[in-house]
């Protein structure tokens, strides 16, 4: 019962920030219920009992990313959209056809379900035996992971640089 | 005791919020958070799967699309701030060239 009332307003206030994210004009609102929407999910990765992905969905997802998102919209000084004719079409294309996905997606899940059950903390995961998982099974990936992250900073850092011909930088 | 399919609801809800953010806004930045909506949505069933089988590989996968998530987010902005300094706009039906 108790796993039942969590789920259902985690979920409400997780769908309610996305659809708020959509239906906001400006970026830094937009960018705001985005964080509510992942600090819902932790929780909902909590109910699961998914302990590490929760903690980490909370410093990587709703700390780190949202923080750099923040930042270059503040960074931009984006306004409000502006609406064009392209935007127009997609509004009344787009979302009857996600609706009508949604519905027989979401018909197709309930219908054709089993009745298998997810008790509250139903996974018996503590970060040890992640780790002892990625450690162990995953070390490939995971190094090749961290190659990846290495190769995106030195990217970034190139890319956000400003041109070469900058006149504040003099050879020394 | 929840069924499976309502956190599979759940994730698909949140996939579909994020393929229409993706279609119907203009900003650049707000559609960079639909596909980040996107990839939160998959964590979801990711970790319900795992939850359901018993099996911590998925977790271990959920870790592994927030790395690439968190690294397509740095090279992302770095983009869009490397685009705004040329076009000075955000819109993207003003940006549908590569070359000025």
């Amino acid at each position: 019962m108790l796993h039942l009332i969590l789920f259902s307003v985690f979920g409400l206030v997780c769908v309610v920030g996305a659809v708020n994210l959509l239906l906001q004009k400006h970026p830094i609102n937009s960018a705001l219920s985005l964080v509510v929407v992942m600090g819902s999910l932790a929780v909902e990765y909590l109910l699961l009992g998914a302990e590490f992905v929760a903690a980490v969905q909370v410093i990587v997802y709703a700390g780190a990313i949202m923080v750099l998102f923040v930042f270059v919209i503040m960074l931009l000084n984006a306004g409000e959209e502006e609406h064009t004719e392209g935007s127009r079409v997609a509004w009344l294309l787009g979302i009857p056809g996600m609706l009508a996905v949604t519905v027989i997606v979401c018909w197709a899940l309930l219908m054709h379900s089993d009745t298998r059950t997810v008790s509250l903390g139903a996974l018996p995961g503590p970060p040890a035996d992640i780790a002892q998982l990625l450690f162990h099974e995953f070390l490939l990936p995971f190094e090749v992971t961290s190659i990846l992250v290495l190769i995106a900073i030195m990217g970034a850092v190139v890319l956000a640089a400003r041109p070469e011909s900058a006149p504040e930088r003099k050879e020394g | 005791m929840i069924p499976l399919s309502c956190y599979l609801v759940l994730s698909a809800i949140l996939f579909a919020c994020g393929v229409t953010g993706f279609l119907i806004k203009r900003n650049i930045i707000t559609i960079f958070m639909s596909i980040e909506l996107m990839l939160n949505g998959v964590n979801l069933s990711f970790v319900a799967f795992a939850a359901q089988w018993h099996n911590l590989s998925g977790q271990v996968f959920v870790f592994f699309v927030m790395v690439v998530a968190a690294a397509e987010a740095a090279v992302g902005l770095a983009i869009i701030i490397a685009l705004f300094r040329t076009r000075e706009t955000l819109n993207i039906d003003q940006v549908n060239l590569l070359k000025l």
